[in-house]
């Protein structure tokens, strides 16, 4: 048994990390689900790939205000560019940002100086650096701004409470992400049922998995052939690809467990919230959760997350709010 | 300078070069770099040959470069307007301001001897009130200051230390004479720029600073942590030191988190603390745990809600009872605000004399006192030839400048002084030194001062140089940030 680390950690700043954690998360991961939706456009029906961005965002209201029925270059401008919609990357980013800013005296120079950087590069986008033939570019480098930052984080933050708050709020919001990523499909497939298995159909499920990073990673489980169900049950199950939302929820219940262990803290509500659903993805197979219906468990799955949240903030928090927005 | 160190420099930055310090005229003023000096070592001359020869293009590429790594490292302060948050930097001069080690042997000698009257003075006025019933400070000046606190009297402080972090706003006149222009006894701020400056001087011109010996200044976080851990509760074996700040919303929360970090400390805010049985405590992820001394960067009256201001959101109630009860170490303590006003500042020569029996090492700048007769009459014979300052303001407020004032203007100061003459203090306008400085150009003289840093638990450690700031503006005497003034890296030198 280890020793018990002697150096608190303040509260607001556990907060601001696990916060941190979530908004850099949320930024790559919409990065993502932008790119792949250009790549889900169809002809004859662009809209209704974006709209279901709005959708699992579940951002619609909001939107219907600012901009009325989604096309697809305003709702490019609401994610990418407006500063107002709080679930946008600029102010996703300002929020990733202004917890940076409240943690500066515990994170690396080289964390706040890229942090620095990037919000003053995403804050300065324009309409034409969003038009569609720069948007899988644009996307990129957001994503690759987001690893970056991941990257020195990795290389250069001491490994005490803080890292594992921060490593906890990634895999929970990862976890959350790829569940909707995974929603995308499903919105836009509910239309048109017919198009289930068509060449079309296939192409979009490939597409999920490059949005995911996970093609080749799905190519060494399944060599050939690629079907719904198996994306679904890779994205979802699998124990080995770091954006699946089983290895995601496992990585937190690990983090959690290092704060027992190492730390001293009081983890028990938390730690049944992610028992309960790690139980409910490993006790389950893909087709039964398909039979029972995919949206409607995930949504059980997003709601599980929230309330493991809530009890991470009960917990270690106490009554502190988080910088900006909330879950 | 040694002939050894001379052959060091590489010859190239020893051609003369007209350029960069061409129509450079500091006269009359004294100039911090080629007004001739004794005991530099050569190191003047040295500085200002390297100087020459860079282009003007290579000076203002460096600059924006080093401008460029202030603003991303994110040392800035943020200016609130109605509609957006401007992060600025503190604009970044690259011309070094030079100390010599003899002038820094007095100046730190000044310092300390300034900061052990200061803190004297304080626990007199907050004890047996000796001074004042000598007459040597008017009773009036100092228990109806507003910056008094009956709350502080009889009341013990470690070592008889007040006043543990020190600003002293240091000037030089037309003869190269410093002279202290304001003490800063609440919570100076601006010592994080100091060190900041040098490291982005060691980024943009390493150059310019081979083979020069200078006094290090990095560690000022080390000498901090040590002076909070003299004063924290005794039989504490490893004390919790804390930064309390204001937040993030605070103009100098850059420097509450450097200092934070130099330290190795956590930067609480006001909801971070609370106060059980008369102790101090930090929320943290595994409850409540102990905090022993805190460096406050909030103001007096906004510390603890229970005593002072019932409206202050920054502070946390309870924290001066824990404070008296010895629980928990503040610095500076409450109450030192009235030690660093303008009425008391005119005093300190006979504030220094009457403690430690010694002459003043660092002058005041000649301050005439209108309360007293002779004061008063010498400056109504004067006015249009004197500063006029009133005793309670700060910031530069009811200030009229004789030589630059309107004769309407010098008729209502007079009305005003005649009026109420204990409210007044006048001074005869200096001409501050200058140092070249990056205009659009090229280098031209421009006004500064000096505030160096002390330090003080068990005794007074002060960091070599301090925040040389400058007026940006031709002509202008006003180095404040807020109104366009910026910032130099400033060399104490090593060799004589």
């Amino acid at each position: 048994m280890t020793a018990l680390s002697k150096a608190p950690l303040l509260a607001r700043y556990a907060e601001s990390l696990f916060w941190m954690a979530r908004y850099l998360e949320r930024v790559e991961n919409l990065a993502r689900v932008i790119d792949v939706t250009q790549t889900f456009e169809s002809p004859g029906r662009p809209a209704q790939a974006w709209e279901s961005v709005v959708r699992i965002n579940a951002d619609e209201a909001l939107f219907r205000e600012r901009y009325g029925l989604p096309q697809p270059d305003t709702v490019r401008r609401f994610y990418l560019l407006d500063v107002d919609n709080p679930t946008s990357i600029p102010a996703s980013v300002a929020a990733a940002r202004r917890n940076a800013r409240t943690l500066r005296p515990l994170i690396s120079t080289e964390m706040w100086r890229q942090m620095n950087e990037f919000h003053g590069w995403v804050a300065a986008l324009t309409e034409e650096d969003v038009a569609p033939d720069r948007l899988s570019s644009l996307c990129t480098r957001i994503k690759e701004a987001v690893q970056l930052q991941t990257g020195i984080t990795e290389g250069t933050f001491y490994r005490d409470q803080g890292w594992l708050f921060l490593e906890l709020g990634r895999q929970i919001e990862r976890a959350d992400q790829t569940t909707r990523l995974l929603d995308i499909k499903y919105h836009l497939l509910l239309p048109s049922v017919a198009d289930v298995g068509s060449a079309l159909d296939l192409s979009q499920w490939h597409a999920l998995l490059r949005a995911a990073a996970g093609y080749h990673a799905y190519r060494r489980v399944h060599p050939r052939g690629l079907t719904p169900a198996s994306v679904a049950d890779f994205l979802l199950l699998n124990g080995a690809f770091p954006r699946s939302t089983l290895l995601c929820i496992r990585r937190a219940e690990a983090m959690l467990d290092d704060l027992r262990h190492r730390y001293g803290l009081n983890v028990a509500g938390p730690a049944e919230r992610l028992e309960e659903v790690r139980a409910g993805l490993e006790e389950r197979s893909i087709e039964r959760i398909i039979d029972v219906g995919l949206h409607e468990f995930l949504d059980w799955v997003q709601r599980m997350l929230i309330a493991a949240s809530a009890e991470i903030g009960t917990a270690f928090f106490r009554d502190w709010r988080p910088a900006a927005g909330g879950a | 300078m040694s002939t050894e160190l001379r052959a060091r420099f590489d010859p190239s930055t020893l051609a003369p070069s007209a350029g960069v310090f061409d129509g450079y005229e500091p006269s009359p003023f004294f100039c911090e770099l080629t007004s001739p000096r004794l005991g530099d070592g050569g190191a003047l001359a040295l500085i200002h040959r390297r100087l020459s020869a860079l282009s003007l293009d290579d000076f203002r590429r460096r600059t924006a470069q080093a401008e460029r790594d202030l603003f991303n490292l994110g040392i800035t302060f943020t200016v609130y307007t109605e509609a957006n948050a401007i992060d600025r930097i503190l604009p970044f001069d690259p011309v070094p301001r030079v100390i010599t080690a003899g002038e820094w042997r007095m100046l730190e000698a000044g310092v300390v001897q300034r900061v052990r009257a200061l803190n004297l003075f304080l626990h007199d006025i907050y004890h047996g009130q000796k001074i004042l019933q000598d007459g040597v400070v008017p009773a009036g000046l100092v228990l109806g200051n507003p910056n008094y606190r009956p709350e502080m009297q009889e009341f013990p402080v470690p070592f008889g230390t007040y006043v543990h972090i020190c600003g002293i706003d240091i000037v030089r006149d037309e003869k190269g004479i410093f002279r202290v222009l304001e003490d800063n006894a609440r919570t100076p701020s601006g010592v994080s720029y100091v060190i900041e400056n040098r490291h982005a001087m060691l980024r943009a011109f390493p150059d310019l600073m081979q083979g020069i010996a200078l006094r290090p200044v990095d560690g000022y976080g080390i000498k901090l942590l040590e002076a909070l851990c003299d004063i924290a509760p005794q039989g504490v074996d490893d004390p919790q030191v804390v930064l309390l700040s204001p937040g993030i919303y605070n103009s100098a929360y850059f420097e509450h988190v450097f200092l934070a970090r130099e330290m190795g400390v956590p930067l609480v805010e006001g909801a971070d603390l609370v106060v059980e049985n008369e102790r101090v405590f930090m929320r943290t992820t595994r409850g409540l745990s102990p905090v022993h001394a805190i460096y406050r960067r909030i103001d007096d009256t906004f510390l603890d809600p229970t005593v002072f201001r019932p409206d202050s959101l920054l502070g946390v109630p309870g924290l001066v009872s824990a404070w008296r009860k010895g629980n928990v170490a503040l610095a500076n303590a409450v109450g030192t605000g009235v030690a660093d006003d303008k009425a008391i500042y005119a005093y300190m020569p006979r504030i220094i004399r009457y403690y430690l029996s010694e002459e003043p090492i660092l002058a005041n700048v000649e301050t005439l006192i209108c309360r007293e007769p002779e004061g008063l009459a010498a400056t109504l014979a004067n006015l249009e030839r004197l500063v006029l300052k009133p005793v309670g303001e700060s910031g530069g407020y009811g200030i009229t400048i004789g030589p630059r004032a309107s004769q309407a203007e010098l008729e209502a100061a007079r009305a005003k002084l005649i009026a109420d003459p204990a409210n007044w203090i006048s001074q005869p306008m200096i001409g501050l030194s200058v140092a070249p400085t990056l205009t659009p150009d090229g280098l031209r003289p421009r006004h500064l001062d000096l505030r160096p840093y002390a330090v003080t638990g068990r005794e007074t450690w002060v960091l070599p140089g301090g925040l040389s700031r400058v007026a940006l503006k031709a002509g202008s005497l006003v180095v404040n940030s807020s109104q366009g003034g910026g910032s130099k890296d400033t060399w104490v030198l090593v060799q004589e």
